[in-house]
């Protein structure tokens, strides 16, 4: 059945499990934004720069997107929400928190391309599918906004799997790199189709699909890329740094929310 | 012994007149056309800067990209320096094209860079300490490059001059974003006025040396007679620092900002601004990359480039 804001609004178990829901999806995008935000000016070549801030733009976009649906929905202000929440408090999964390598953005970065490009592409696939999904939500709001997001998806699906199946491809240094990445990356894949604690009640309201319908639709499209640079793709993903759907988080995620609402959190009364 | 004048070089003066004829004629350059060495190696000279200082420009603004206080402001920055970034590449692209003669490519401005042959513009070596560093940079610094690019809308060489009209629109947003940041915090709380105003005080200096030495006598040299001779540009260095003045002290002044020059005026008689001058000295070292933040903002593109080398060698397999 479909819900308006309206109805939305009505009905508290469904209400809840809406702003469950959204706020998973506003963290990931906040802070896997973030980090491409680190790598700007650091990029392997001008034109790299140019484009993944250009993608990590779109990502904050729709951040905004989901932070103002939740504001729609009574949570909080939605620079609130992005700025103020402490890390137990976020949703986001654990693998879109993880620092980008090396030293900080601001002294030595020195952060590894491989991980970006790994860490990037499936994230996409995995939002692509999500979104898919969402554009059958029950939650009409979300559904349209799932639309906007979808048109911009297509492009930075195409540009990380375009760097992937380059450097898988290249052989030598970059292959090597590319490997270790991946090892890093499904280590904490699992937590990027987890619905959290809530799950069941998520998909009970038909705001999304089921987490393991999610995670085999990523398998289904993932494995003739996989098969196309001969990389075998492991049977299960793991969660190994924790559930970041039921706010378990590491101290990557802490440092990053300080530096993102630094000049906020000056005077949050303030008008800036 | 005759003496004698080769067929080259007589070949070569008529090159000359010709290209002094088009150019006085207002007609535009284009790249595979004949032009003098002084010519070229001023433009790639010129353009080479402009490029790179877009992109070592991106980095003291990068800084506050995360830490920008809403939601809306983040994606304001981003696009903005997204756009500087843009700029350096479309910029990179015409300076390349002009040294492919020479058997040069990019690979030679960013180790011309980091090895300080390439200087980047004096602004950008300057420490952006806080969020209103992060405003006045879009407000005043991209209002100066405005005022210095649209000199240039018109230059003889086409592949600049198109690029440049480009930019200049990107810059006009640009400025107005900076604008927006300046103005909530000149109508905040009374530390977001005191926030924008140590900025204006800290950055004034480097805002006048943004347009470069009046004449040569300050610095030793000075490229702006020869880029007026090939009509690359047409106003000098002190008129375009003039032309700043003129739009941007009323509206500092109107937001209730005071100038850090107390001699600051306009001379009636004179039709000019009197200012105290910067220390020229200090620009001299600030170009040398021995500015405040010269070395660390080179060492983050070393980083780029040593870190991303197996990329780039990965794609050119």
């Amino acid at each position: 059945m479909t819900h308006t804001l309206v109805d939305a609004l009505k009905d508290e178990c469904y209400h809840n499990s809406a702003i469950e829901l959204l706020f998973q999806l506003a963290d990931d995008d906040f802070i896997l934004s973030y980090r491409g935000s680190e790598w700007l000016g650091l990029a392997p070549h001008i034109e790299e720069d140019v484009a993944f801030s250009s993608i990590s733009q779109d990502t904050m976009g729709h951040a905004a997107m989901f932070y103002q649906l939740l504001q729609d929905l009574g949570a909080g202000d939605a620079d609130e929400l992005a700025h103020v929440r402490s890390a137990g408090e976020r949703k986001n999964a654990v693998l879109l928190e993880k620092v980008n390598g090396l030293g900080t953005y601001l002294a030595e970065p020195h952060y590894d391309w491989a991980f970006a490009v790994v860490r990037n592409y499936f994230y996409a696939q995995a939002k692509k599918i999500k979104i898919e999904s969402l554009k059958n939500s029950s939650y009409q709001p979300l559904a349209e906004a799932a639309v906007k997001v979808s048109m911009e998806l297509y492009y930075h699906l195409l540009h990380w799997k375009t760097w992937f199946t380059q450097l898988m491809d290249a052989g030598g240094e970059a292959r090597t790199r590319m490997e270790s990445a991946i090892k890093i990356v499904l280590d904490d894949l699992d937590g990027l189709f987890s619905l959290g604690n809530s799950g069941p009640e998520l998909t009970k309201h038909s705001l999304i699909d089921s987490e393991d319908t999610l995670r085999a639709a990523w398998v289904n499209r993932m494995s003739p890329v996989f098969e196309s640079v001969n990389f075998n793709i492991p049977e299960k993903f793991g969660m190994k740094n924790g559930n970041g759907r039921n706010g378990e988080h590491t101290v990557d995620l802490k440092s990053a929310l300080d530096i993102l609402g630094e000049v906020y959190n000056l005077d949050p009364a303030a008008s800036w | 012994m005759v003496n004698t004048v080769s067929i080259g070089q007589l070949t070569e003066e008529a090159n000359y007149d010709r290209f002094m004829e088009r150019i006085e004629a207002g007609e535009k350059i284009e790249t595979e056309d004949w032009m003098p060495d002084e010519y070229r190696m001023t433009l790639i000279k010129l353009i080479s800067m402009h490029g790179i200082s877009e992109i070592m420009g991106a980095l003291p603004e990068k800084e506050w990209v995360p830490k920008a206080p809403s939601l809306r402001r983040k994606l304001g920055i981003m696009a903005k320096v997204q756009d500087e970034m843009g700029h350096g590449q479309l910029l990179l692209r015409v300076a390349e094209d002009l040294m492919k003669p020479l058997g040069k490519t990019r690979e030679n401005i960013i180790r011309d860079l980091l090895s300080g042959d390439l200087k980047f513009h004096n602004v950008f070596h300057m420490e952006a300490k806080t969020w209103g560093d992060a405003g006045l940079i879009g407000w005043l610094v991209d209002g100066a490059a405005i005022i210095t690019q649209t000199n240039m809308l018109d230059a003889s060489y086409g592949p600049y001059a198109r690029a440049l009209k480009r930019i200049c629109a990107e810059e006009v947003f640009h400025a107005q974003h900076g604008e927006a940041i300046i103005m909530a915090l000149a109508e905040g709380t009374d530390e977001q006025k005191a926030m924008i105003q140590d900025s204006i005080n800290r950055w004034w200096e480097a805002l006048l040396m943004f347009f470069g030495p009046g004449d040569a006598s300050t610095t030793g040299t000075s490229k702006q007679d020869t880029t007026i001779k090939y009509k690359i540009r047409t106003k000098t260095n002190e008129e375009l620092r003039q032309d700043f003045f003129t739009k941007y002290i009323p509206r500092v002044l109107s937001l209730g900002l005071t100038l850090p020059d107390e001699t600051m005026h306009f001379d009636q008689d004179a039709g000019m601004w009197q200012y105290l001058q910067p220390d020229w000295s200090k620009f001299k070292q600030i170009i040398k990359n021995n500015g405040p933040k010269s070395k660390e903002r080179l060492r983050l593109r070393e980083i780029s480039y040593t870190n991303n080398k197996w990329v780039i060698d990965a794609l050119q397999n």
